[in-house]
């Protein structure tokens, strides 16, 4: 086979999820997904989609279409910095940065998230950290992330460490909030809830077994 | 009018100067600012990517809390002011999809509830921008002006989450906020179309050749515009913008030596507040000599 047709795959229908569209479009406000006309404003907006595997367009139309492994495990979501410039430049009012959300955490919720990849790691540091004090601590998170994904980056980003801390921007001291307890009746309370619906109102299952 | 201050969690640490900055110049302009009691982390962008209604839950108690200690009685609404342009979006966020969304307010009401906490919906979410601008004024802010920033060229950079996606308060595609108040101090302000451009976020502790590259297109252009400095209103912003040079140089051939502070360090400089105590001895680029000269002689410096 020449070398150009290599990374084509062929994916047959019945391997697709026909329910992933309508897991991904139960967030708020996400009916709108089936309404996108495909225009690619919002991969031409993107500041990171030279770096992305698919992009937001393609991602947008590989949901509609089931492909769920390939978006879930996808390095696109994760590259999402937040910045929004799809979301307000969409002509049909698709929250596009919110998908992408919903994505990481069906990704994070069916352990699909690409290994060993840096920024997952962090979503899960900061937010276990948070749940413990209440605040977030950037020296402690930092050198958490490291050493859980490349050791090496400790000592790499180590002098970057010093000047912070000799400028007195970085603290070893652990901030947190005084009602620890509010927060954690808060936060548990929720903890029970299904992190996304389908659209009969019953939870997502996870795993394979979802199809 | 008074203000409740949303610190976050950046203002505490990587990015104390935006917070040893806003305080002084809040405080000369006599605008009383009061540090909301017990807060706790907004969320963030990573909450986000976890859980969605913890998320929103978490950013709710700081609301319930703001509503809690309301610092003005005779005003119905409590003005919460959030320098950070992450918790300004989140808490921003939060407050639109609890008005927005009966589902969402039901949930995160019951949760609040489980921590003896409340919300009525009567916080507004503000950026010190907006508030600047709106409530303060450019024209009173002017006639305070002890050291006009005469002959300095700043680019104003605002980042992401300031305008997009709700732009409660400035354009969408070109904000102007930080430009007029730029002028107000007698600055210059370079026209440039970078203003809003992504600086990469988190991605320069996660994934850093993509992260730089982000932020050295917005320093670039800064610099090819004639920039003396550029003027941010995020922390992460400035981090990112900041900290980095010396591996933008090396990665890009190219000496960046682009001196990056908040836009209220430089307000605190044209009050008259000693450069000491607006923490611009925390940044790793230093203003160059000449510029800060020209502060220092109150802009009779003026170049052609």
């Amino acid at each position: 086979m020449p070398d150009w047709q290599k990374w084509r795959k062929i994916k047959y229908e019945a391997e697709l999820d026909p329910g992933f569209a309508d897991k991904i479009a139960s967030i708020p406000g996400g009916e709108k997904l089936f309404k996108c006309i495909q225009c690619g404003t919002c991969s031409g907006m993107c500041p990171l989609s030279p770096d992305m595997d698919y992009t937001p367009r393609q991602i947008i139309a590989m949901i509609r279409a089931g492909f769920k492994k390939e978006v879930l495990s996808s390095h696109t979501c994760w590259l999402c910095a937040s910045c929004y410039a799809c979301t307000v430049e969409c002509p049909k009012e698709i929250k596009i940065t919110d998908i992408m959300y919903a994505a990481k955490r069906l990704a994070i919720q069916e352990k699909v998230y690409p290994k060993r990849f840096a920024i997952p790691v962090l979503a899960r540091e900061f937010f276990n950290g948070v749940k413990r004090q209440g605040r977030s601590n950037e020296s402690f998170l930092l050198t958490r992330l490291y050493l859980k994904t490349n050791p090496l980056q400790l000592f790499k980003q180590a002098f970057l460490g010093l000047q912070l801390f000799y400028r007195g921007r970085m603290s070893l001291k652990l901030e947190s909030i005084e009602h620890k307890n509010e927060l954690k009746a808060l936060l548990n309370s929720l903890e029970k809830e299904p992190l996304m619906k389908s659209k009969t109102g019953t939870p997502v299952a996870t795993g394979e077994g979802a199809r | 009018m008074s203000y409740l201050y949303f610190p976050g969690c950046s203002l505490k640490s990587t990015g104390r100067g935006y917070e040893e900055s806003i305080l002084p110049v809040f405080e000369a302009l006599q605008m009383p600012v009061k540090e909301l009691n017990d807060w706790n982390c907004c969320g963030a962008t990573a909450y986000m990517s976890i859980n969605e209604l913890t998320a929103f839950a978490l950013s709710a108690r700081n609301l319930a809390l703001a509503e809690k200690q309301n610092p003005d009685s005779r005003s119905e609404t409590v003005n919460l002011m959030a320098p950070c342009a992450g918790c300004y979006l989140v808490l921003n966020k939060t407050e639109r999809y609890l008005k927005e969304f009966p589902d969402i307010r039901k949930k995160i009401s019951d949760s609040l509830k489980s921590a003896n906490l409340e919300y009525k919906g009567k916080v507004k979410v503000r950026h010190p921008l907006d508030i600047l601008v709106n409530d303060f004024g450019t024209d009173k802010l002017s006639k305070q002006v002890k050291n006009p920033l005469r002959g300095l060229k700043i680019a104003c950079y605002y980042g992401c989450q300031i305008v997009r996606p709700y732009a409660e308060f400035d354009d969408q595609h070109n904000p102007i906020t930080m430009d007029r108040l730029m002028q107000a101090i007698g600055a210059t302000t370079v026209d440039w179309p970078l203003k809003t451009r992504c600086c990469g976020g988190s991605l320069t502790g996660t994934i850093q050749d993509v992260g730089l590259r982000l932020s050295y297109i917005i320093l670039r252009e800064a610099k090819k515009r004639g920039a003396d400095l550029v003027a941010t209103a995020c922390p992460l912003c400035q981090f990112n913008l900041e900290c980095f040079q010396n591996k933008m140089g090396r990665l890009y051939h190219d000496e960046v030596n682009m001196p990056v502070f908040y836009f209220s360090q430089l307000i605190g400089l044209a009050l008259g507040i000693p450069a000491k105590k607006l923490a611009m001895e925390r940044s790793f680029v230093p203003l160059k000599t000449s510029d800060m000269a020209k502060i220092m002689e109150g802009g009779t410096n003026v170049r052609s």
